[in-house]
């Protein structure tokens, strides 16, 4: 089908809007030229630079860290929190327990950095890695409760009813059962939190102390000394990675469906 | 045949395996079980019809574990089950969804509940392999249950719910999710294996068909109470309420005053039940208390007589009989300024001036284009509507009063060759013996 001259024309503004900070980002990391906005043909050598700067790496280790960390901690607390509030029937002051745990996803991060970083001077916790990834966790269990509990509302729950029938107890029937079968919405929470750790700067700058630097931090720093060609390379890694992830992500998701029609086919022969 | 022998339930020795006392289930405002009382024995195949919200699964439910009784108590085999968690009853449970465990193998699945209370992996795998064998899924057994068919799994989902042994199973709506013919044959297999591993079968159902063909006794269920419970044969030949009769099957549902007929001191062809059928089907020891306690009150005191199954009468047989020797005994019932009162031979006299109810199976009215001769009950009327449905005929007769009757017949020839069609003024009789007398 051909597109109208319309079509055409809202389609290349939308993903020039979308994308061309994004290129340009990308094109001036091959820059040789020291200065961003002068071209001087390509270049990969700030890559190589990248790569010998210590502080950059050193801000690289802590992000990671502190990201699987964080939504590691943030998955275990966010399914216990979805599978009460889902499974827990009624009991006293279910209501607000739910929409409690929903409103850190509304609350701007500036206060959430600010009432973290007062709780931590308050209890006198020297504020280093650890202060960020509670701070990361309790931001981010709500988005993984969120996934996880939408999960679960369409869960036949007579599959826990059948295996404590069966002899299960009420743990073996959510580790043996429950979840397996939730596994990827808890994966996809997982990795929902990862993501909101990995770029988060707001609350990092307020919880983080003078020996932890995460990335987000270091790039937001260096950029008020002037914008300099090795942060678009580190940009562009990272703009590298979420791509290659999404495009796996996507793949593997493809491939399961395919799976799961070959399935149902046999199923059908089967008959 | 299993039922002539297999009848616990009128021997007062036996000790039943479940029973409900007093039971009362209660959610919120919403009475779901009302002070409901009654006894399940073992190797019963013991089946709970009634519509959806009648309170049949709130009472599986409470049998597995998953409610508790309001008040009243639950003994399974004596011994008072309330506070009992579900994974410690000797209960399994098929579900209705099945619900199959999606991420293991059809041979995970049914060794599940093995693997909770044991850890021989030898004395797992072959009672496994019984399953699947008794079921016939060994060829399956490496699959996961999308992989299978709907019958299929509805077979994984009872053997695994087979091989712990339990004391009881219970299904609830088994095979709801199959179609018709799968449905009928599941019915037998069911049967078989229940016959074959001795176990207690309590199903839920609201087919009546199914419970039928599948159970030793059905208890008939409406908003919370047992309505009657009772061997197959039983439910339908002498349903004790109007619920029950139309509940179950087909039925024509006439009201009208009883009047005491006059008693022949001689007659050679009054059926009188007890004297002719000395072991005929009779309330025992707990039906007469339970009616005395729950239903005298309700629809008057019970007489020995009534509802009784009377042994084929004259009547029945012979159309030669002529008018005047209709036997006396039993009761007339006005129902119809314009009509001739209609004959029940086998009701209670003691009924005499009562509002009832005779109730009258479509099978057991003939029509015919004539006034038959010597038919105790004949009306005329016009046929107002003919269910074909292959085998088996049905013509809705529309009486000079406004009242429908349902009557049946046998297609024994073609159909072009059938005499009586839409619009035709036709007789439609029944023998002195062929309603149910209801006084409820």
């Amino acid at each position: 089908m051909r597109l109208s001259p319309f079509n055409v024309v809202s389609l290349t503004l939308g993903f020039v809007f979308l994308y061309l900070p994004m290129l340009i980002l990308v094109i001036y990391s091959f820059n040789a030229s020291k200065l961003v906005t002068v071209w001087a043909g390509f270049s990969t050598k700030w890559y190589g630079e990248l790569l010998s700067n210590d502080a950059f790496l050193d801000a690289a280790w802590v992000t990671l860290q502190v990201a699987v960390l964080s939504s590691t901690l943030a998955t275990v607390l966010g399914t216990m929190a979805a599978y009460v509030l889902v499974r827990g029937g009624r009991f006293f002051g279910r209501t607000l327990f739910s929409g409690m745990i929903y409103a850190p996803l509304v609350m701007p991060e500036v206060i959430t950095g600010l009432s973290l970083l007062l709780l931590f001077i308050g209890i006198g916790m020297d504020r280093g890695v650890l202060t960020i990834v509670l701070a990361h966790t309790t931001f981010s269990m709500c988005f993984v409760s969120v996934v996880v509990s939408s999960r679960l509302m369409t869960f036949d729950q007579s599959l826990e009813e059948a295996a404590l029938d069966l002899g299960a107890s009420a743990f073996e029937a959510f580790r043996l059962v429950t979840l397996p079968i939730i596994a990827p919405a808890v994966i996809s929470g997982w990795l929902l939190a990862f993501t909101l750790s990995l770029d988060d700067l707001v609350i990092a700058s307020f919880t983080s102390g003078p020996s932890a630097t995460t990335l987000p931090m270091k790039i937001w720093s260096s950029v008020r000394l002037g914008v300099s060609p090795e942060i678009n390379a580190l940009s562009t890694i990272l703009i590298g990675l979420v791509t290659v992830g999404v495009i796996a992500a996507s793949i593997a998701s493809k491939q399961s469906a395919l799976r799961a029609k070959r399935d149902e086919q046999a199923a059908a022969r089967a008959q | 045949m299993a039922e002539t022998v297999f009848a616990p339930w009128d021997d007062p020795e036996q000790k039943p395996l479940i029973r409900f006392r007093n039971v009362t289930k209660r959610f919120g405002d919403f009475t779901a079980i009302d002070d409901l009382t009654l006894d399940i024995f073992e190797q019963e195949f013991f089946a709970l019809l009634g519509p959806s919200g009648c309170g049949k699964t709130t009472m599986m439910r409470m049998l597995a574990g998953f409610e508790n009784p309001t008040s009243g108590a639950i003994e399974l085999a004596g011994q008072d089950i309330a506070g009992i968690p579900p994974n410690k009853r000797a209960v399994n449970m098929m579900f209705q969804s099945y619900a199959l465990f999606p991420h293991l193998s059809i041979w995970d699945n049914i060794a599940f509940g093995l693997r909770r209370e044991s850890s021989d992996k030898a004395a797992i795998a072959s009672r496994v392999e019984e399953m699947l064998k008794l079921t016939r899924l060994e060829k399956f057994a490496r699959r996961k249950p999308h992989q299978i068919s709907g019958g299929q799994r509805q077979r994984v989902a009872l053997a695994r719910s087979l091989a712990k042994a339990p004391k009881l199973l219970l299904l609830d709506e088994p095979l709801g999710a199959l179609d018709a013919k799968l449905r009928e044959a599941t019915q037998f297999e069911l049967m078989d294996i229940q016959e074959k591993t001795g176990t207690t079968f309590v199903i839920v159902t609201h087919d009546q068909e199914e419970a039928m063909t599948v159970a030793s006794r059905v208890a008939v269920m409406d908003e919370g109470r047992v309505m009657q419970v009772a061997t197959p044969q039983r439910i339908y030949e002498a349903p004790n309420s109007s619920y029950v009769a139309d509940f179950i099957g087909d039925v024509t549902l006439i009201e009208g005053t009883a009047r005491a007929r006059a008693q022949a001191p001689e007659a050679p062809n009054t059926a009188v039940p007890q004297s002719s059928a000395p072991r005929g089907p009779s309330p025992n020891a707990l039906g007469v208390w339970l009616h005395d306690k729950v239903l005298a009150p309700v629809i008057g005191t019970r007489t020995d007589t009534q509802l009784q199954l009377p042994p084929p009468d004259k009547s029945d047989t012979t159309l030669s009989v002529l008018s005047r020797d209709i036997p006396e005994g039993g009761i007339d019932i006005a129902w119809s300024d314009s009509q001739p009162p209609l004959i029940a031979l086998d009701a209670d006299a003691a009924l005499d001036g009562a509002q009832v109810t005779l109730a009258l199976r479509p099978e057991k009215v003939s029509i015919s284009k004539t006034r038959p001769d010597g038919a105790v009950n004949a009306l005329k009327g016009t046929v107002i509507d003919i269910a074909y449905l292959g085998n088996l005929s049905t013509y809705h007769v529309e009486l000079a009063g406004g009242v429908m009757i349902k009557a049946q017949t046998a297609n024994t020839r073609r159909v072009s060759r059938r005499e009586i069609t839409w619009e035709d003024e036709v007789w439609v009789s029944w023998s002195g013996t062929a309603g149910v007398v209801l006084s409820t």
